[in-house]
């Protein structure tokens, strides 16, 4: 369904997002040999390769990491619904109204899914929306930047679903079963809503000097903190000591690390900003023969941490309108509750009558 | 109103033309304030089902408004109808441009709305206009769908808790004004109706009535007594005062670029 009126399908410019192509297919390849293994071990299970299933016996440790992993990554999905949201009534005609409103739609089925996955480690939607609420669990930090004109509902597409599929393929062969299979569907899901931003872009950059203007001006707000989505760096003095990531990767949990996949994000990315005739604000951006990759500034660094910890432009805004949206609703979770249980009882009222009779 | 320069008389194409348009702009401005609701929905579930729904409002709205150009004779597109008209050329009714409420004014706005729209649609299967059938046989599953969501949780809230039997009650007196508009026969429709392309409003309202009255006797709730007001002039163009702002929002960024395509 692409390509008809627009050329952004060009044979040969490589494929838009990590998730193109048969990626999700491949990277989600997987061969269940468990029936092989004759154990049902956690570390045979990993050794080998293969999926562990919400029955199996795991460390504490493992399931705690997945649930903060898993849990993260839902609360940024339902999250992340804000700033696209923000431009649905606004939307300039009506098959972009109803392209913005199917891609928050399925933001918010990604939090199901997500969700969903958590609760096969043993925890419950309520419990952990509770922890968002109360900040004992974080989403990701790009939904920290507001989305200023229409042009950005594009930026949010190309460079921040791509970041986050370039984050999530790999996940398709995640260790833990519920969560690799969550993330199957979802970058699919990504990598539809990640082509819809580009061509947003692709006709903002073919319209009116304004259209283009706004096409520009989006992508000098965003590409930094996309770039930024990749997490710290592997090493040097912008590396986080001691954390998750050694055991993360152990486990079959995460597989590249942060600065491999920044690195591939760039190369790909860059070539897709000269197609659309966008430039990327880093004066330092260039071709690198000798390492095959694009070099690149440093991310602000003092920024990153800043708006991960509170302070940046949305952190309040966002937090307040989900804890908002959350109470306001609370009557509605009761009523439901309530009839669920009223009708249970008149059910059973009705059995004990049929097998009385 | 849509007169086609004839010298006043109005054209059975024109009054076809006028009829469809309040058809389109009920669907486009309920898919509009449903939007509202994106984010602030009382559950991840319910997010997807508000969304749902105004998906398939603006699945008809775009159609139907299509079809308004072709047979105005203005040849205006979708977008021309939804982001160039101004207030007073919308031919929507009062219900659906009031702003989001609280969550059970929202299933009694759709659960009266959609009882409408399934009589509607049922009947318009039978259009001598090819494609008003075909959009209508299309939207009509839609909306079925929409009638059922409204009507569980109507059931829910009513028959839920005190706190939510309180409010689906007060919600359920809060639309009542706006019933009657729904279901009124004013010239356009008169006229499609006689071509055979439209029908009757006041023809759908017994059957919706007893639809929503079933819901509403199930829920453990009764329909509040006729209001002191009732909303009119909506297919004449003169809208409460709600209106102004929601299309300021819609068109604003559309009319900021006249020239551009998106």
């Amino acid at each position: 369904m692409y390509g008809n009126d627009f050329d952004i399908d060009d044979p040969g410019a490589g494929p838009l997002n990590a998730a193109d192509g048969g990626a999700v297919e491949a990277a989600a390849a997987h061969e269940d040999r468990r029936a092989e293994l004759g154990t049902t071990s956690f570390d045979a299970i990993i050794a080998a390769d293969q999926r562990v299933e919400p029955h199996d016996d795991m460390p504490e440790e493992y399931r705690q990491t997945l649930i903060r992993q898993v849990a993260q990554h839902a609360h940024s999905e339902i999250i992340g619904m804000q700033p696209e949201g923000n431009w649905i009534a606004r939307a300039p005609s009506l098959r972009r109204k109803a392209i913005l409103i199917a891609k928050v739609q399925d933001e918010a089925g990604h939090g199901l899914y997500l969700y969903s996955a958590a609760e096969t480690l043993g925890i419950d939607r309520e419990e952990l929306l509770d922890r968002l609420h109360t900040g004992k669990q974080k989403y990701s930090s790009i939904f920290n930047y507001p989305t200023l004109t229409w042009a950005d509902c594009g930026a949010v597409g190309w460079l921040v679903d791509g970041a986050a599929i370039m984050n999530q393929v790999p996940l398709c062969r995640c260790s833990y079963g519920p969560y690799a299979r969550a993330m199957i569907r979802t970058c699919k899901e990504e990598s539809f809503h990640q082509r819809q931003g580009f061509e947003l872009l692709w006709e903002l950059m073919r319209g009116t000097p304004e259209q283009q203007a706004m096409a520009q001006d989006a992508t000098n707000r965003w590409w930094w903190p996309a770039l930024a989505m990749f997490g710290p760096r592997d090493s040097g003095e912008h590396a986080v000591k001691g954390g998750h990531t050694a055991q993360s990767m152990a486990w079959g949990i995460k597989r590249f690390s942060n600065d491999d996949l920044r690195q591939k994000f760039v190369d790909m990315t860059v070539p897709q900003a000269e197609r659309l005739g966008v430039k990327l604000p880093d004066p330092d951006l260039k071709w690198n023969a000798d390492r095959g990759h694009y070099d690149f500034g440093e991310i602000d660094w003092d920024e990153f941490w800043r708006v991960i910890k509170g302070d940046g432009p949305c952190n309040a805004q966002r937090m307040e309108r989900r804890v908002a949206a959350h109470e306001q609703g609370r009557w509605v979770r009761e009523a439901a509750a309530a009839y669920a249980a009223k009708e249970a009882s008149r059910r059973e009222a009705a059995t004990r009558e049929g097998s009385a009779a | 109103m849509s007169d086609n320069g004839t010298g006043g008389t109005f054209s059975a194409q024109a009054a076809s033309a006028s009829y469809l348009l309040g058809l389109g702009d009920d669907a486009l401005v309920y898919a509009q304030s449903l939007g509202s609701w994106l984010t602030w929905a009382p559950a991840l579930e319910e997010e997807m089902a508000l969304a749902n729904v105004a998906l398939d409002l603006i699945g008809q709205a775009r159609p139907l408004l299509t079809l308004v150009g072709q047979l105005d004779g203005t040849g205006r597109s979708e977008d021309d109808l939804a982001y160039q008209r101004d207030e007073r050329d919308f031919h929507n009714v009062h219900l659906v441009e009031q702003p989001r409420g609280d969550f059970a004014r929202e299933m009694a706005r759709m659960l009266w709305f959609a009882a409408y729209h399934r009589e509607l649609y049922g009947a318009l299967r039978a259009s001598t206009e090819p494609t008003l059938a075909a959009i209508a046989a299309k939207a009509l599953k839609e909306v079925r769908y929409h009638f059922d969501h409204a009507s569980q949780w109507v059931v829910r809230l009513g028959d839920g808790t005190q706190e939510s039997h309180e409010r689906m009650s007060a919600a359920l007196s809060w639309a009542a004004p706006y019933v009657d508009e729904l279901f009124e026969d004013d010239s356009s429709s008169v006229s499609a109706a006689g071509t055979g392309l439209g029908v009757l409003p006041s023809t759908l309202r017994p059957a919706a009535q007893v639809a929503v009255e079933a819901v509403v006797t199930q829920a453990t709730l009764t329909l509040p007594p006729p209001s002191r007001w009732r909303s009119r002039g909506g297919r004449d163009g003169v809208h409460s005062e709600p209106m102004g702002a929601l299309i300021a929002e819609m068109q604003h960024l559309a009319r900021a670029h006249p020239t551009a395509t998106w």
